[in-house]
């Protein structure tokens, strides 16, 4: 589904990504782990096609098409999400009116019927106890005044609305209480299946308690320096990053 | 949830340049340029008035001439040559119809062009038209169900005719023939425009509402409206105005009255769209308004809603005087400047009256090279015990280009009344449309969707059309000038 080849990106002159090469499969859920700083979230970024980020050289393919020249939107319209670390607030513009658009938007685009408002209410209704919701939430302005564990259960709210085949995860957990974590990772478990395929971008492994990850990355320095399955990142919890650093001086690859 | 369809509120339409950017060929009656006290006598004579009126021209005439040009506003322009300027244009096949079958099919098509059929608009929700092609007239319709409730609703040239005593009464007691500059010019050479009497306890069985629009070159436009709610009574009046696109500078020059009696309403909502100029700022409507109520009565309420994103330069300030007792002044606006764009505008609350209250609610967008002012005055006279206003001003930047400023007068001479103000400035973000358009909306949808929540507080007072037309005006505006 998703193929990285060779994927460069700078930032304002920096380069931040230095050579990435990945590959995900539908149903598939692949953790990107990494030190504060590794490129982890810029990875997540380029993918979704964020504008401040400068792809300097590789490929990004999507089931088979080079993705890298389209617009952010073209992207969400093929079934690629990005859940926020950081949700943006739109003040006056409430959450039911962004969410309906989008999913009338991508609905279109599959050759679908858009949903009329009653429609939409029946179908978002569902959606909402996903994720433990109140209905309230949708008549509030999009991230507005929303709590951080809030503002992260409406990324999972979109998220099942929108229905997208992959879905790239920037820092879910971080910031959430052990309720609020308990809640977005069930939410995730529920929305995977054979056709959908996620990106689990994460600090901690605290989440993976929660979501059994296919395999796990280290990102460091731009480069993804280890791969392995779900094992990885329990030894990452318990001996660190700086356990990797050594390995990697030791095999002559740092 | 919002009153707007939100599939309605964020449609784009396609065109770039100046949507409604079109001329219609009509003869025009030639009338010499330039402004003396013979070219108001024939003003005067050719619209057949009554002495009273051609003293009123006269007396502002003489007062404007002592009158200098005001250089107080954050506008900066080449000031109209007023000796060339045509200070009355009249379509040469003067019509005097019975029905839309007999008007002019050029003008007909006019309206076909912006959308706004007189002939649709008849079966639609009941709304009066009493569409102005530049100084005269040319079809009134709805007149009979409103004679019906006793609504007086006509050009202000026929009001002149028909009903001097009402002119004589209220014209110029709420802008008097010596305010300023501008309102004085077109208290001396002010062409048509229309005229509203409700009498005591009616409540206007629908939506009055006039179109617009400047259509001969140099002609400039002197409207002049009048609205007087009697007693008890209530309206609701919508004016939109779009104009076509030309080269050389136009002068706009327009005069509201508005009275309110005792426990009377009235409600002005106002979309504004002449031709702003290019984006080098080469053409376009300088847009000089006097727009002023007064709540004379208790209990009464002025409501403006304004939503500006047209002209080279506006310079606006709809403002309430709030005399009776308990009355309410409230002030709605939305303006959009882009490119080269000048907006000075606001408005100003004036309490007399115990318990007036009054309600400021500004949103200024500003985008390009564009520069938009908020300027308002709040005043809290000695006796207006118990006087309540709120404020709020928010600007949002788009680009780095352009410019936002506030100007926020206050003169309170009550301690037992309050005044609050907030203000606000921010920026559309790159991240705001990034996160929008992740969500499947493209970059022109996302826009469309922020400057909606931003302006949602006004749109929300407009009515259910207005709020949709506004909508799609402000999309149309902004295409372009993000990213």
């Amino acid at each position: 589904m998703l193929k990285i080849i060779n994927l460069r990106a700078e930032v304002e002159g920096e380069e931040i990504l230095k050579g990435i090469n990945l590959e995900i499969n539908a149903g598939e859920v692949h953790a990107i782990m990494g030190p504060n700083g590794s490129g982890k979230s810029t990875l997540a970024k380029v993918v979704a096609g964020h504008p401040a980020y400068e792809v300097t050289g590789g490929q990004v393919l999507y089931n088979g098409e080079d993705i890298l020249e389209m617009d952010p939107d073209e992207r969400a319209k093929l079934g690629i999400f990005l859940a926020f670390q950081y949700p943006v607030e739109v003040p006056g513009v409430s959450n039911s009116m962004l969410i309906r658009q989008g999913v009338n938007n991508i609905r279109k685009e599959r050759g679908q019927d858009e949903f009329d408002p009653l429609e939409f209410e029946d179908y978002i209704r569902e959606k909402l106890e996903l994720v433990e919701m109140d209905e309230r939430f949708l008549d509030r302005s999009v991230n507005e005044g929303f709590s951080g564990g809030e503002k992260k259960r409406n990324e999972i709210l979109q998220l099942a609305a929108m229905q997208p085949k992959l879905a790239l995860m920037d820092e879910t957990d971080s910031g959430l209480d052990i309720d609020a974590l308990r809640i977005v990772s069930s939410g995730i478990n529920k929305i995977r299946n054979s056709e959908n395929a996620f990106m689990l971008v994460t600090h901690y492994q605290r989440i993976l308690n929660y979501i059994t990850p296919d395999k796990v990355h280290v990102l460091m320095g731009g480069k993804i320096v280890k791969s392995g399955g779900k094992e990885l990142a329990l030894e990452l919890e318990d001996k660190g990053y700086d356990w990797i650093v050594s390995d990697l001086m030791v095999n002559g690859e740092a | 949830m919002s009153k707007l369809s939100e599939a309605e509120a964020v449609e784009v339409a396609a065109a770039k340049k100046y949507k409604y950017g079109f001329k219609t060929n009509i003869e025009y009656e030639d009338f010499p340029k330039g402004l003396n006290e013979d070219i108001i006598r024939e003003i005067s004579k050719r619209k057949n008035e009554p002495d009273f009126m051609l003293e009123f021209r006269l007396k502002s005439f003489h007062n404007w001439l002592a009158m200098e040009e005001p250089e107080w506003p954050n506008l900066h322009y080449k000031k109209p040559n007023y000796n060339d300027i045509q200070y009355y244009s009249i379509p040469k096949k003067k019509p005097k119809l019975d029905s839309l079958d007999e008007v002019d099919p050029e003008i007909l098509e006019t309206y076909n062009k912006l959308g706004i059929p007189l002939q649709e608009q008849k079966m639609l929700a009941g709304v009066a038209v009493d569409a102005v092609f530049d100084s005269v007239s040319v079809a009134t319709t709805f007149k009979e169900k409103l004679a019906e409730a006793g609504v007086i609703f006509c050009s202000i040239s026929e009001a002149i005719q028909e009903h001097p005593e009402l002119i004589k009464k209220y014209l110029g007691s709420v802008v008097p023939a010596n305010d300023n500059f501008f309102a004085t010019l077109n208290s001396a050479v002010f062409s048509d425009g229309s005229f509203c009497y409700v009498p005591k306890g009616v409540t206007c069985p629908m939506e009055l509402s006039t179109y617009f629009r400047i259509n001969n070159e140099n002609s400039g436009q002197f409207e002049r409206t009048l609205i007087i709610a009697e007693e008890g009574s209530s309206v609701s009046y919508l004016e939109g105005c779009t104009a076509p696109m030309f080269d050389t500078n136009q002068l706009h020059a327009a005069v509201v009255e508005l009275v309110a009696l005792d426990n009377a309403e009235i409600r002005y909502s106002t979309v504004q769209n002449w031709y702003p100029g290019d984006e080098n700022g080469v053409g376009g409507i300088f847009n000089f308004v006097t727009k002023r109520g007064i709540c004379r009565g208790v209990n009464s309420k002025i409501s403006w809603t304004q939503v500006e994103t047209g002209s080279a330069i506006t310079w606006k300030y709809p403002s309430v005087i709030l005399k009776g007792d308990n009355s309410i002044g409230e002030f709605y606006s939305v303006a959009l400047t882009n490119d080269m764009q000048q907006a000075d505008t606001g408005t100003k609350m004036i309490h007399l009256g115990k318990n007036t209250k009054s309600t400021i609610v500004s949103k200024g967008i500003s985008a390009g090279k564009s520069q938009n002012s908020y300027r308002g005055l709040v005043k809290i006279g000695k006796k207006a015990d118990g006087s309540r206003n709120y404020s709020v001003c928010d600007s949002m930047l788009i680009g780095d280009q352009c410019g936002a400023h506030t100007f926020p007068y206050i003169e309170s001479n009550n301690s037992s009344s309050s005044v609050e103000h907030e203000a606000t400035t921010s920026k559309i973000g790159e991240d705001q449309i990034f996160y929008l358009q992740q969500r499947g909306l493209d970059e022109e949808e996302a826009i469309s969707l922020i400057i909606n929540g931003f302006c949602k507080e006004v749109f929300k007072e407009l009515p259910m059309e207005f709020a949709v037309e506004a909508t799609k005006l402000l999309a149309i505006k902004l295409e372009g000038s993000v990213g």
